[in-house]
């Protein structure tokens, strides 16, 4: 049935309102983040609040680069997710091979048993976590958090790429066992440049996730060359005093990297998601 | 190019037989076809040669060596996938080197036998697309240069016409024979689409539920089938089988249906209806065999037509015999209509005869 000229714009003035709810109730917080960055701490607690800073102002960034921990916390943030991606990915497309491909004794349950490991809750394992860190001497130190951080990454990653590699015909692997190639280089040489985008897809999950995470940065590390941005964010809060400014201005340039990285991402993602891996 | 042997081939998964004792030579340079509708065990004895599947008992030698425990890179064969299986990611080019790069061949060397594989199969000019790029008889026409770059000493070809659309079945069924005649490779080629059999085939296998029902050149196959499940499935239309009853009249026999009517048969096939375990006899008859009348006629049996399928040259008309069909091929200009009331008459030395029971063809004493 042709839809009438009244049906159809009546359909657009839903969608065009539905989808700028969504955009308002997404954007709204970031566009908050960055305005209070811009203004100066007085129009920050000015009655009523203004949606635009009176006087735009970049003290508030210039602080937080030049003379606070700051851009040490990012970099350590950025040596843990990119350790932690790393990290994820190898062991993730290693494990998800032999689960996808061959056959042995207890398949299913180390499938299982992989969902189940990423289904448990990251705060209710953050005490016995501590406890083990503790007895291998890596409390507070970059290579614990990573450790902490892996054993939620990695199931996730291999799981993701189990449904991944499955997706992929099996008549390949074979066609290259043929061909003389091992195991390994069938992997290495033929599986894993097909799955580029879901490797593409678990890499920036294990990013974002290291990058993002508060609670085992908070209570693993501690030092200033240690701590991650999260946790260092939390030392802008004394008792009841928020330096508002520097706080934004800082969650500015913690979010500016994995913005970059999505946008360089997204082709990969969506070409991953788009397109099946070979036409049958 | 080498002579491939199976000798009490096995593979069972768990209970179930997948492939259930089959023995066959390929001869060496034999062009031979697996038949079989799905779930037969054709793939499956396909990829025991290749060693893509381990064999659960017997023998499988490539080139007078037993290969039971070889990967399949050490066997020698080269295949060709129903799905193609060209790697995505690389070029035309890389696909037919990836072989030779796993052979640590050097890299002039590789070049030159791409170069020389791409001329013969005419995708020199597609060497640096991606499989992507192409259309299906491309896509088919690199999976078979992959196969041929290696010199393997056999090809196994895992339906490598069911992905193209019918005319460049057509098309690529004449390149695959001409292929197979250049080279005077050894071939064992899987199919369920017995025309393909038929017609490529120097030999072709019938499979069923596991077992290898015959063996035997295709004329040979279509002349004389074993058995019934043989008989229906090898040719297009498919073998008309009407289940009867043999009685005896003195030293006459004929075939009686439920209906009543009886067809006399000739001294020749009464020996071999009286061979049978039963009285329960299957009469076979290829539509060509048979002739129909639109008046009584002696020695013609009463039937019913149901329909008429014209095809243009020939036209196919199913015919009720009681409870069973019978198809009768026609010249285009003569004319039944649905519901009439025919007679059938049979070919006394073209007619096959099977025991109802054990559904084996019967054989003169």
């Amino acid at each position: 049935m042709v839809k009438s000229w009244s049906e159809l714009l009546v359909g657009r003035i839903v969608t065009t309102i539905g989808v700028a709810i969504a955009l308002f109730w997404s954007l709204a917080p970031i566009y908050w983040i960055v305005v209070t960055s811009l203004k100066t701490s007085r129009e920050i607690y000015a009655i009523p609040p203004t949606l635009l800073p009176a006087r735009a102002t970049l003290q508030n960034f210039n602080t937080a680069l030049f003379n606070s921990k700051f851009p040490q916390f990012v970099m350590n943030s950025a040596t843990v997710a990119v350790s932690v991606t790393l990290i994820s990915a190898v062991i993730g497309a290693l494990a998800a091979y032999p689960i996808a491909r061959m056959q042995f004794k207890g398949r299913g349950v180390t499938a299982r048993a992989i969902v189940m490991a990423y289904l448990l809750p990251p705060s209710l394992l953050f005490i016995p976590l501590f406890v083990v860190l503790q007895n291998l001497g890596l409390i507070n130190t970059k290579t614990g958090l990573v450790l902490a951080y892996l054993t939620f990454t990695v199931p996730f990653c291999t799981w993701m790429l189990i449904g991944y590699f499955r997706t992929i015909p099996i008549e390949l692997d074979e066609a290259a066992k043929v061909d003389g190639a091992t195991r390994l280089q069938t992997l290495l040489k033929v599986v894993l440049p097909i799955a580029k985008p879901g490797l593409a897809v678990v890499a920036l999950f294990a990013f974002t996730h290291a990058w993002n995470e508060f609670l085992y940065a908070l209570v693993f590390v501690h030092s200033n060359d240690t701590k991650t941005f999260t946790a260092g964010l939390t030392g802008l809060i004394m008792g009841d005093t928020f330096i508002w400014g520097q706080l934004m201005a800082s969650s500015v340039i913690a979010i500016a990297p994995i913005l970059v990285i999505y946008i360089i991402a997204q082709r990969y993602i969506v070409e991953g998601l788009a397109a099946g891996s070979v036409k049958g | 190019m080498a002579e491939v042997v199976l000798n009490e081939v096995v593979k069972t998964y768990g209970d179930i037989y997948a492939v259930n004792h089959v023995s066959l030579t390929v001869a060496d340079g034999e062009f031979v076809a697996l038949v079989g509708p799905s779930g037969c065990g054709k793939t499956t004895t396909l990829s025991l040669i290749a060693g893509l599947n381990e064999i659960s008992g017997g023998e499988i030698h490539i080139g007078g060596r037993l290969v039971n425990d070889l990967d399949p890179k050490d066997r020698d064969i080269a295949m060709v996938f129903q799905n193609y299986a060209l790697y995505p990611n690389k070029t035309v080019f890389k696909n037919l080197a990836f072989p030779l790069q796993m052979r640590k061949l050097a890299k002039a060397e590789i070049e030159r036998k791409v170069l020389s594989a791409a001329k013969v199969l005419d995708i020199t000019h597609l060497l640096e697309r991606k499989p992507r790029e192409l259309s299906g008889g491309q896509q088919q026409r690199v999976a078979l240069g992959r196969a041929l770059v290696r010199d393997p000493r056999v090809f196994l070809m895992d339906e490598p016409l069911s992905n193209l659309d019918a005319k460049l079945r057509v098309q690529m069924r004449t390149e695959l024979k001409r292929f197979h005649q250049d080279l005077e490779a050894t071939v064992v080629y899987v199919t369920h689409d017995q025309l393909e059999a038929v017609t490529m085939a120097d030999k072709m296998a019938v499979m069923h539920g596991g077992f290898l029902q015959q063996y035997d050149s295709p004329k040979n196959v279509f002349d004389n089938p074993v058995n019934m499940f043989v008989a229906s499935f090898v040719g297009s239309p498919a073998m008309s089988l009407v289940p009867l009853e043999a009685v005896s009249h003195g030293s006459d026999v004929a075939l009686r249906s439920p209906e009543g009517w009886e067809l006399p048969l000739s001294p020749q096939n009464a020996r071999k209806a009286l061979g049978a375990t039963s009285n329960q006899v299957v009469l076979g008859a290829r539509h060509s065999t048979v002739k129909l009348h639109s008046a009584q006629t002696p020695g013609a049996v009463p039937g019913v037509v149901y329909t008429v399928e014209p095809t243009g040259d020939i036209t196919f008309v199913q015919v009720f015999l009681g409870t069973s069909v019978v198809i009768v091929s026609l010249d285009p200009s003569v004319t039944v209509h649905p519901d009439q009331k025919v007679w059938i008459e049979f070919d006394q030395d073209k007619i096959h005869l099977f025991d109802g029971a054990t559904e084996l063809a019967l054989a003169a004493v």
